[in-house]
């Protein structure tokens, strides 16, 4: 308890931590709100909430994990995870998700959790249970006279995280097949009356995803670590985003990433690494009890 | 499903084969007391999965709850917590005869107590919420519960607490908690079967049918959500004690709160045997338990990716499960009418009930 208020006084004297950790909660929040816009993505056009999205992001990051090993730079991990998940993702979608599509909620819930624990423990099977990072060699700038570091892999990867999330809203927003998913998730009956092909929309929608969580991965690996058993803080995470935001804001989604980043880097200084997974969940808990009693205003029932 | 209470040939039969079985298989009295927990899971998993329509992820943090209540109260009517959990691998203490079973006994009494009335008190988060939010959030407060235990010192965090040992032979501890687990299987079964027959159950599958439209038939949906949730809770935190003494050794991530064997093993055993069933999650139970003592022996390293597999395989293709299958292909025999062809399906769908929100 001391150790706390310690850091919170130690917050306020030195102002200067704060803008430092203000950044690095910005930097690696653009990496959530990245796959962040992919559930929410997937979650809008075919009302599947995947449970396996962090899942699918600690694929990326071993995958640009073993590039390193391999002697190739890390940062061509990007592109190779992304064609690697997209694959990964038509297979899912083929096998399973197409089949539960039209099948309540809890169904997909529940094939998506069980698909997140055969990746983890596939994870755990091929690279062992140890926590891995994918060296990118790039150096560490400092600003502020040196009070604050700043690694330059974290600015890649916060530029990295916001190109493909304008190339993707670009692709949603002019071409053809993004006008299709924008209206197979509108309305998706209309959608067919109207000619569009909805099973490719889901199928591309799917794997569009699954490669986002592969850069995203990817830039995981660079900027942090990987360890088979993360990918479920991640998929909280990145539930907490979206729900918090509602799934068809995008502008929501990618404040609340951010937002996110910013409170972990925070919570992890003033209360200790050891309870970041347990400032998640309860962060959690707390977004789905506001979002109840904002119901609450508006649904009177019997009680 | 007949609504009437447990007929007394089938009391009969689950006493003979409760009594009987360690008996004949005495060489694997731990699996088939564990089979009966199994059986305590799937039948409370289903009071509100199958018969309520209300599928939680988080039903584990009951057992939880209960384990870590036993152990404080059985710890704590002898022996100062802190220093017990502290000082668990420097010093050896022992609780004589009298002391283990009167701690035993108020430590099992005091689990159910504190999971019901954990129950009440979560259930004023969770059930506002619907559908796959309903899944999360109880799917939250079992991994935060298991993450705030993990960093509480008095309670041994991590490093978990050593219980009690059981004064006595090997032989007769076995047999000891081989019946309390079937006593409690039991207890649970010829429970709900009547609670079923009341006007109760009829209230929880109008929940799960159409919960707006119970609503507006003047049912109080929440106090019905709230008695079923307290009721797993309340079987779930005593199972949890009595099986916290059987291990011996409580932790809060593998043992006390673990969501992805035993809470999915509820849910799994459930869809497997047939959701909204009243003998469904007995028959997935067993089932499941063979199959997974089977993997665990012949696939080890591989049986999770094996539990996933299962999961997925079970939740696309077979998710009427074996007495859902059964009474799809032989209504009659369940005492369903089924109306001639072309005429609307038979009455009593199993599932859930339309969402608000899906893409269709």
């Amino acid at each position: 308890m001391e150790q706390v208020i310690g850091n919170i006084s130690l917050l306020g004297a030195m102002p200067i931590f704060n803008l430092g950790l203000l950044i690095d909660g910005l930097l690696v929040g653009s990496i959530f709100a990245l796959a962040a816009y992919g559930l929410a993505l997937v979650w809008g056009v075919m009302s599947v909430k995947n449970l396996a999205q962090g899942d699918f992001i600690m694929i990326g990051g071993y995958i640009t994990w073993t590039l390193g090993r391999l002697g190739i730079e890390p940062l061509f991990g990007v592109p190779v995870a992304m064609v690697v998940l997209w694959g990964i993702g038509w297979v899912l979608y083929r096998t399973v998700i197409s089949k539960v599509i039209a099948r309540d909620l809890f169904t997909s819930l529940l094939a998506t959790f069980g698909i997140a624990i055969v990746i983890q423990q596939g994870l755990n099977l091929v690279f062992g249970p140890d926590t891995q990072s994918a060296h990118a060699n790039l150096p560490i700038f400092s600003i502020a006279g040196g009070l604050i570091p700043i690694a330059a892999t974290r600015i890649v990867g916060f530029v990295l995280a916001i190109l493909l999330a304008i190339a993707v809203i670009l692709f949603m927003k002019k071409s053809r097949m993004g006008q299709a998913i924008r209206a197979t998730a509108q309305d998706s009956r209309a959608a067919r009356v109207l000619g569009i092909d909805t099973e490719k929309v889901y199928s591309f929608t799917f794997c569009l995803n699954a490669a986002i969580c592969g850069a995203a991965g990817a830039l995981v690996a660079i900027v942090w670590n990987v360890q088979p058993f993360l990918g479920t803080t991640y998929s909280i995470r990145l539930f907490v985003i979206v729900t918090a935001a509602g799934f068809g804001n995008l502008p929501g989604v990618v404040a609340a990433g951010f937002g996110m980043g910013v409170f972990e880097q925070f919570g992890g200084f003033v209360l200790g690494a050891q309870f970041q997974q347990a400032l998640i969940v309860l962060l959690l808990l707390i977004v789905l009890a506001v979002r109840q009693l904002q119901q609450m205003r508006v649904r009177q029932a019997v009680q | 499903m007949s609504r009437t209470p447990i007929h007394p040939l089938t009391i009969g039969l689950l006493l003979l084969i409760g009594v009987g079985a360690p008996l004949l298989f005495p060489a694997y009295g731990n699996q088939v007391a564990v089979l009966w927990l199994m059986i305590v899971f799937a039948s409370t998993w289903d009071i509100l999965g199958g018969q309520m329509g209300y599928n939680s992820l988080g039903n584990i943090f009951f057992f939880g709850a209960g384990m870590y209540t036993s152990a404080v109260v059985q710890i704590g009517l002898f022996y100062d917590v802190g220093m017990y959990t502290s000082g668990a691998r420097t010093t050896h203490i022992v609780f004589t005869t009298a002391q283990y079973f009167t701690g035993f006994a108020l430590g099992t009494i005091a689990a159910g107590v504190v999971a019901a009335l954990l129950a009440v008190a979560t259930s004023w988060v969770v059930f506002g919420l619907r559908g796959p939010y309903f899944a999360i959030g109880t799917l939250g407060v079992a991994v935060a519960a298991a993450e705030l235990i993990s960093s509480w010192e008095w309670v041994g965090a991590a490093a978990g607490i050593s219980m009690p040992v059981f004064p006595g032979a090997p032989e007769t501890q076995k047999l000891f908690f081989y019946f309390l687990l079937f006593g409690l299987a039991f207890a649970v079964l010829v429970g709900l079967r009547w609670l079923y027959s009341t006007s109760f159950g009829l209230a929880i599958n109008a929940i799960r049918d159409d919960e707006e439209k119970a609503e507006a038939m003047g049912l109080h949906t929440r106090r019905y959500k709230r008695t079923a949730w307290t009721i797993a809770a309340f079987f779930l935190g005593i199972a949890g004690a009595i099986f916290g003494n059987m291990t011996g050794f409580i932790e809060p991530r593998d043992i006390a709160f673990p969501t992805t064997t035993f809470n999915i093993f509820m849910i799994l055993m459930v869809l497997l045997g047939g959701k909204g069933t009243f003998w469904g999650p007995v028959v997935g139970a067993v089932v499941f338990q063979v199959i997974k003592e089977v993997t665990w022996t012949y696939f080890l390293g591989w049986q999770f990716v094996a539990l996933g597999l299962l999961i997925v395989i079970i939740v696309v293709y077979f998710q009427q499960g074996i007495v859902g299958w059964l009474m799809e292909r032989y209504p009659e025999r369940f005492g369903i009418r089924v109306a001639p062809r072309e005429k609307e399906k038979p009455a009593r769908t199993i599932g859930l009930a339309p969402h608000a929100e899906g893409a269709e």
